[in-house]
Parts: C-alpha cells; structure tokens; sequence
C-alpha cells in the first residue's frame, strides 16, 4: 500500500520501470543523517575566506577577530566555536563543502528552503521532497519502520509529499502515544487515505523504532543536545535510514556575534557526540552526515550588528566514510552580483546526487530531474 | 446491519445526489439541491465548515432549511466585534526598544514575562471569544485573513498591536476586501511584521511589497522583481506613532517620483498601489481559490471558481457574496470523501469544546493545545501562513490531536493528580500542563444530548449510528461494533481518523 501511494508522484519524476533501479538491490541503503542549520547560516564566518582583506572591510563591526577564530589546517579558518571538529578533521573524515547553493537564487527563507528540500530548480515548484522521491523509487526503503525520521521540528522537510517520516520529539513518548493510533486496511480516498497512512505510518514506526541502546556517550545538555541525543538512539535501532535534525536561530540580522557563537558551538558539540554515539552503536562507517541551510548571508554586514539574507554558504560533510578535505571554492568576495551576494562553487544538488550515486548506488537524475557530477566526498 | 450500513444508508440520499454531479451538470444538480432541504448530515457538514462542531439543536435547526437559505441565515447577522472582554492590557503603551535598554537587567527581565503573559492571555482571549460566540463564521473568517495577513508574534513582539490588528480583521472579516487591504498596509502590527515601517525614501524595503503581492493579492508568477521594487517605493511613509502605536504617514519619508508597476504608471502612494492591484483580475481569482479550499474542497473548480471570481470584482470585493457564491456549491455539503476538509488544530480543539459543552476552564490552555498541533494563534510559522489541508496531519501532530482527545475524556481525579506531580516542573512544562486539560468535560451530559444515551449503556447499532452522526459529518473508517459501552463508543468515534474531517 506504501509503495502504491508513492507512483503518483514517482511518474512526475520519471516514467520508466522501477526494477533494476537501483544497482545494488541486496545492501541496504546506508544511513544519512541531515543536519538542517534553519534561518540561514552565516557562512563567512563559519569557515573565513581566503581574501581577509576585503573581508574586513565589508564587515567592520561582524568580522571574527583573530581570538575569535581557530585554524584548523593551513587553508582552513574556521569560527572558534567550532574547534570541537579538529579531531574529525585531524581523522580525515570531515570535508569542508565551499558555495553550496544554486544559480538565480532566492532569498526567501521558505522559498529557497523550499527549493533544497524539493531539489528544484530556483523557478520550479516541485511538491515533493527529494527523499520522498528517493523512497518511491527504491523498494530498499520498505524494509525500513519508517522512509525517515525527523527530530525536533514539525515540517517534514525533504520527506514531505508522500513519504513514510515520521516526526517525533521524544521518541519514548512517541512509542507510548502511537497505542491511540490504529492501522486500518481500508481503502479509502481524499483527506481520509492520508490519516489512514499518517496512522499507519505511526502504528508501524511505534512498534519498530524503539531506541534501547545505552550510550557512554555524553550529550551537550540543551533542546539541541537532546535532539542528537534521540537521533543517536534511533539511528541505533538501524530501523530508518533517514534522519533530519534541526538547529534553528540562524537569521542573524541583529547582534549576530554572541548568537552564531552559541549556535556554531551547539552545532560542533553535537556533531561530535553524534559521532562518538554512533561509533559506539558500530555505525560511524554507515553514515554520511551532511549540514544544509537555506542559503547563506550576505558579504556586507548590515546597520545593525548583523547580516541579511544571502546566497551560497559553507557546508559540512562528515562520517567513517568520508574523505576529508576541502571542495569548491573559497567565497570570491570579488565576484559579488549586483545584490552584493556571493556566486556558488557547488550545486547542492551535486551534493544529493553524491549521496544518491555513492552513498545509495542510485541512478541520481530519476530523483534530481537532471544529471549534477558527483563530488569526491567519499572514500572509494 | 451493522452501525457503519446504518450509517450509510442514513447518508446515501446525499452521497447519490453528489454522485451525479459532473462538471457538466454542476449547474443543474446545484440548482435542484439548492431547493431541497439539508438533511443532518449536510446540516452538520455545513455549520462544522462555516464555524465548529456543533451542538444537536444547531444542527436540527439548519436541516429542514435548503441549502440556499441555510447560507443566507448563516450569513445573516454575524458579529463585527468580539463579545469576550478585552485583556486589561491593551491599551497600555508599549515599551520601546530605546526605553527598553534604559532598563536595569532586572526590569528588562521582569518585562520579558509580561510580554509572554500578555501573549498567552491574547491567545486565550481569542480561544474564549471562538468557543463561546453566537457567530462562529465571524471566528472563521477572522481566522481565515489571520491566516491570509499574517502577522507572527516573534517578530511583532508586543501583543497591543497584534490584538488591535485582530479587531481589524473581524471588523472587515465578511465586508469589503478592498477596504481590508487598504487598512492592511497601515496596520501597525503588519508595518512591524513585513518591515514597512523601515521602508523610506532613497532606502526601500521590499518585505511589504513583495508579500503584498505575492501572498495578499496576485499570487505568484503573476508579477516581476522590477514590480516589487517600484512598488516598494509606492509605500514609502507608511509608518508607526511610538507613543501610541498606532499609523502615521510621514510625508517626508515617502518617494514621490514616478513608478511604473505591472505596466502602470504613476505617483502612486499606498493606497493608489492597493488600486491598482484590487484592478487586476487575478487578485480576486487568488483570494476566490483560497475561499475555496477553506470551505469548499481541497481543489477548486478553474470554471466556477472564476466565475465567481468576477462576481466577487464585480460587487467592488465584497466578502460576503464571494462567500455566498462558494457556500452554494454542492461540495460544500458533499459526502464524497474526496471533497473532504482537514480540521485545523484549532477547529478540533474549539469544536471539541463548543460540541460537547465542556466548561473552557483554561482558554490559554487550549489556546497551547493547539500549538502543539501546528496552529499557534498569532504564530503563523511564516508569512506564507499555515497550508492547511493535508499538511495539517503528519505523525508528530495526528498523535497530538489524539493525545489531546484522549486526555480531554480522561477522569478528572487522574489529570489533577498529574497536575499535582508536574508542580515543580519547568516552564515549558507547565504550559504543556496548561495545555493538558484546558476544558472540564462531562461526557455524561454530553452523551445524554448527543445520542440520549447513559455512558455505561452498551449501544445497539441504531443508537450507535445516531452516537457517530451526532458527531461528525464523515463516516467512521472503523464503527465501533454492537454492544460497544457508550463511553467506550464515544471515545472510539473521537479517536477515529474520520473526527479528524469535516
């Protein structure tokens, strides 16, 4: 019935059959864990540009200082706050990804977060997210309790428009309210056949995801600790094989300085217990971590302490399997549009169809309706 | 025969009367439906989708009427003013950003816990007025341009203006459109929200003009970046009084020159720009096909939907007959399930509260319930406002919904001690305890009025048909079955997908 929900949307995508689709039927998909940095995360000041020059001029009052920095190799300054991520850099297994973002891009948070989780082009409106199509098309995903599991925030993000994500804030709670559901065979139609997939989906993922696993590991103590905290014992149950966990507070329009540092320092504590839980789970070599935010901010600070919305942004991958390293392109701080914002090195769909070819042995233009390159983010 | 038989043989004069109707006899079949009466079930659909669940009395007062005439009475006669008194703050001035910073750590702290205490009492007042008003559609389309002119408490920060901005929207909630967008782009807490009170001369802010319209107007792809700019300087000077909050036009701020938007020209100020745009004929689709989905069907009807789109131009946009228009149609009584609504966080919660004549104990309560479902009142998440439809039901907020449900028939004696155990909880967790139980329910009553059944009674399939019908207007996917207790009944019917539409 699950598999029947999603052709609708897959013919969208593609017309062709599905057997043989994916070249690696046996091997479950490996895990991917999405980390969505929400609100628009300032990239200049997470990793610095090469050009400190003319970094300083447009950011009198927002630029990091020299006490504010940490250089974790020679071509690579990060914000202070990330220090935390210099063993994962020191392993090898975490690549710095420069100008992620995408040509004619949109400067509205829901537009343009819109335009990443659908994987669309910047004037295309597609209605579902790229895991969603991911699921549809690759029967692997049904052996799972659930196509994903999103953590801590209530929209489904790149699994919205079909498929089976569950969303739970404290998956102990979940398990002891998802008894109130009740999985009906009925057919049914309209806005009832969703309520009756939305139950079913919870009954099922109830029943399965039951994290149980005691960790050693201690976690950053705050409502972003205790995201990567459920994130951690999901991913341990080896139940899904998505998860989405969001730290949001990251449209820093006023008073960026102290707010970043807080956020970036949530983030590199998190990435770090994330990885010591699922090294203890056996799963580090499994699973691909990635960051996405809707887009970056703009080079030139603006009156208040802060930074307006931008374009292409730093991101983060990292995981057993990961070769680390730098990709794309420093920000060309010389090479401004006519907003003053900055032109992208990496599409980020070039990234999602790494993850389709390399991490999943998927035929990445059926879900990303074009062919991006895949990047050398993986170990062979 | 089982309750489910019973309860369709009950609905297939309606379901056989939607079954014919096509695109080609939409016409035909509305007008011979327009001149039978209701029935229950089309009754209870009708009044759940023009205001909240409701009473038995309510329903057996609409289902002799046509339809055509249970619009006109519903229609007749709303209110334009809340009748729930004012929280005592309202008028209080605000405090400054400036006057803010002035303050000792102390005193700014102290301030932070009023603004949220004012918040959550601004929610409950709106929550009171929607449970306990004698005019629901006024709360339905007060929410509905709530949900259209969205104007989030995060970024608003002070509940004066947003309170103020509700009074607006009630007042033209079912009058004039035009007049609703003029008064929109001088509302304070939308200037806050959509930064046009930063819009100046020689330093346009395209916030306002963009979502003006793309969101309140045109639509999407009906408009270009060029547009937006010019637009933006057409609505320069529109600006807040910071004594009193409220508008004030500051002529020296404004951009007098020459604009050029959607091909015209002019010194266009504000108000010539709202003109301007109520002039294109896509405005009016735009707010015709979001109409729709509020209380038609999930998907519009291109041909009716423009028909009645130019209705709605043609009457210089008045609400009222663009609504008339759409609570025609046979959708709106239909019991296709492909016609089907989703109730959103706050029908479910309000109707749950007004249908069984629950005592709304703690209105901020239910008002929290309700976020926690997805629909935080005066905290859309964007300004793009809730979707609505079947986004409103994802894992986390059906388990919500339920829960709530749950809770709401659980005994009193249990929830109080829960109550007591949570004493030393966090902050968060006491407004999810707020949230927990915010109306006193008697089911016995409620049973009684319903289905005139005791709750320890083991219901028969007849009874049990009456029980599902007086609850909702969409089948149960799985009738409880003969001999099910009353109360157990009851419960089983609210926890059933089905209670989740209308």
């Amino acid at each position: 019935m699950h598999r029947r929900r999603f052709l609708a949307g897959a013919a969208a995508v593609s017309a062709g059959t599905f057997s043989g689709w994916a070249r690696a039927e046996s091997t479950a998909p490996r895990l991917l864990i999405l980390l969505e940095l929400r609100g628009g995360n300032d990239g200049l000041n997470t990793v610095l540009p090469a050009d400190l020059g003319r970094y300083h001029d447009l950011r009198p009052r927002v630029a990091l200082g020299d006490e504010a920095v940490v250089r974790l190799a020679p071509a690579l300054t990060m914000h202070a706050s990330l220090a935390p991520l210099q063993p994962l850099w020191d392993a090898g297994e975490l690549a710095v990804l420069q100008g992620v973002g995408y040509p004619q891009p949109n400067l509205s948070h829901f537009r343009s977060i819109e335009i990443w989780d659908t994987a669309s082009d910047s004037a295309q409106t597609l209605m579902q997210g790229w895991l969603t199509r991911v699921a549809a098309l690759d029967a692997r995903f049904g052996a799972f309790a659930a196509d994903g599991v999103i953590v801590g925030a209530p929209d489904l993000g790149p699994l919205a428009g079909g498929a089976r994500a569950v969303a739970v804030a404290d998956p102990a709670r979940f398990a002891r309210a998802a008894r109130l559901a009740q999985a009906e065979a009925a057919l049914a139609r309209g806005a009832m056949a969703h309520l009756l997939r939305v139950e079913a989906d919870i009954v099922r993922a109830g029943a399965e995801i039951r994290p149980d696993m005691h960790f050693s590991t201690a976690f950053p103590r705050g409502p972003f600790g205790l995201a990567v905290q459920h994130a951690a014992g999901i991913a341990a149950t080896r139940k899904v094989p998505v998860l989405r966990v969001t730290l949001g507070g990251f449209d820093t329009h006023a008073a960026q300085l102290p707010r970043q540092a807080e956020l970036l320092r949530q983030l590199a504590e998190g990435i770090v217990a994330l990885r010591a839980a699922l090294v203890e789970a056996g799963l580090w070599q499994q699973t691909l971590l990635l960051t996405y935010s809707e887009f970056g901010r703009r080079p030139r600070e603006n009156g208040t302490g802060g930074t307006d919305h931008g374009t292409a942004s730093v991101q983060f991958a990292c995981g057993g399997a990961v070769r680390g390293g730098l990709l794309g392109e420093p920000p060309a701080l010389d090479r401004l549009d006519r907003d003053g914002n900055l032109p992208h090195a990496i599409d980020f769909r070039a990234v999602y169809a790494t993850v389709l070819e390399r991490w999943w042995q998927l035929d990445s233009p059926r879900v990303l309706g074009g062919r991006f390159a895949p990047l050398p983010l993986l170990r062979a | 025969m089982t309750a489910s038989a019973v309860w369709h043989r009950a609905t297939r004069r309606m379901a056989a009367g939607v079954g014919l109707v096509t695109a080609t006899v939409v016409a035909l079949a509305a007008q011979a439906a327009m001149a039978e009466p209701l029935d229950q079930r089309a009754a209870r659909q009708l009044l759940t989708r023009t205001g909240f669940a409701p009473t038995p009395s309510q329903v057996a007062a609409l289902a002799p009427l046509s339809q055509a005439k249970a619009v006109d009475r519903l229609l007749a006669g709303t209110l334009r003013q809340p009748r729930t008194p004012a929280p005592p703050w309202v008028d209080e001035r605000i405090v400054l950003p400036r006057e803010l910073q002035q303050m000792s750590e102390a005193e700014q702290r102290a301030y932070r816990q009023t603004l949220v205490r004012q918040s959550l009492e601004l929610r409950g007042w709106w929550l009171r007025e929607m449970a306990s008003t004698p005019s629901p559609l006024t709360e339905r389309m007060t929410l509905f341009w709530h949900n259209h002119f969205v104007s989030a408490q995060p970024k608003v920060r002070w509940p004066q203006p947003l309170y103020r901005q509700n009074l607006l929207l009630r007042e033209h909630a079912l009058g004039s459109f035009a007049d609703l967008l003029h008064a929109i782009v001088r509302d304070p807490a939308m200037l806050i929200y959509l930064d046009g009170a930063a819009n100046r001369r020689g330093q346009p802010n395209e916030n306002l003009a963009r979502e003006l319209m793309e969101l309140f107007t045109l639509g999407q792809g009906q408009y270009g970046e060029a547009d937006v700019k010019e637009a933006a300087r057409a609505l320069t000077g529109h600006s807040i009084e910071p004594s009193s909050g409220a508008f004030m036009y500051r002529p020296g701020l404004h951009d007098r020159g020459r604009k050029t938007v959607l091909g015209v020209s002019g010194e266009f100020d504000g108000d010539a720009l709202v003109d301007l745009l109520l002039r294109q004929p896509a405005t009016a689709r735009f707010i015709v096909d979001k109409l729709w989905r509020e209380f038609v069907s999930p998907q519009p009807d291109p041909a009716r939907a423009e028909r009645i789109a130019a209705e709605f131009r043609g009457s210089g946009y008045s609400i009222a007959v663009a609504l008339r228009a759409l609570l025609l149609q046979p959708e709106v009584v239909s019991s296709d399930p492909a016609h089907a609504l989703v109730k959103s966080p706050i029908d479910l919660v309000v109707g749950l509260v007004r249908q069984s004549g629950a005592e709304l104990v703690q209105p901020a309560g239910a008002a929290v319930a309700a976020a926690a479902m997805g629909q935080n009142l005066f905290g859309a998440p964007n300004v793009r406002g809730w979707p609505g439809g079947e986004a409103w039901i994802n894992t986390q907020t059906l388990l919500a919904r339920k829960q709530f449900i749950d809770r709401l028939l659980a005994p009193a004696a249990a929830t109080m001690q829960t109550a007591a155990a949570d004493a030393a909880a966090m902050p968060q967790q006491r407004l999810m305890r707020l949230a927990a139980q915010p109306a006193r329910v008697e089911p016995q009553a409620w049973l009684a009025a319903a289905a005139q059944v005791h709750p320890e009674r083991p219901l028969g399939a007849d009874e049990l048909a009456r029980l599902a019908a007086s609850l909702g207007s969409v089948a149960p996917a799985t009738p409880p079955a003969s001999g099910t207790l009353a109360l157990d009944a009851l419960r089983a019917l609210l926890l059933d997908p089905s209670y989740q539409l209308k």
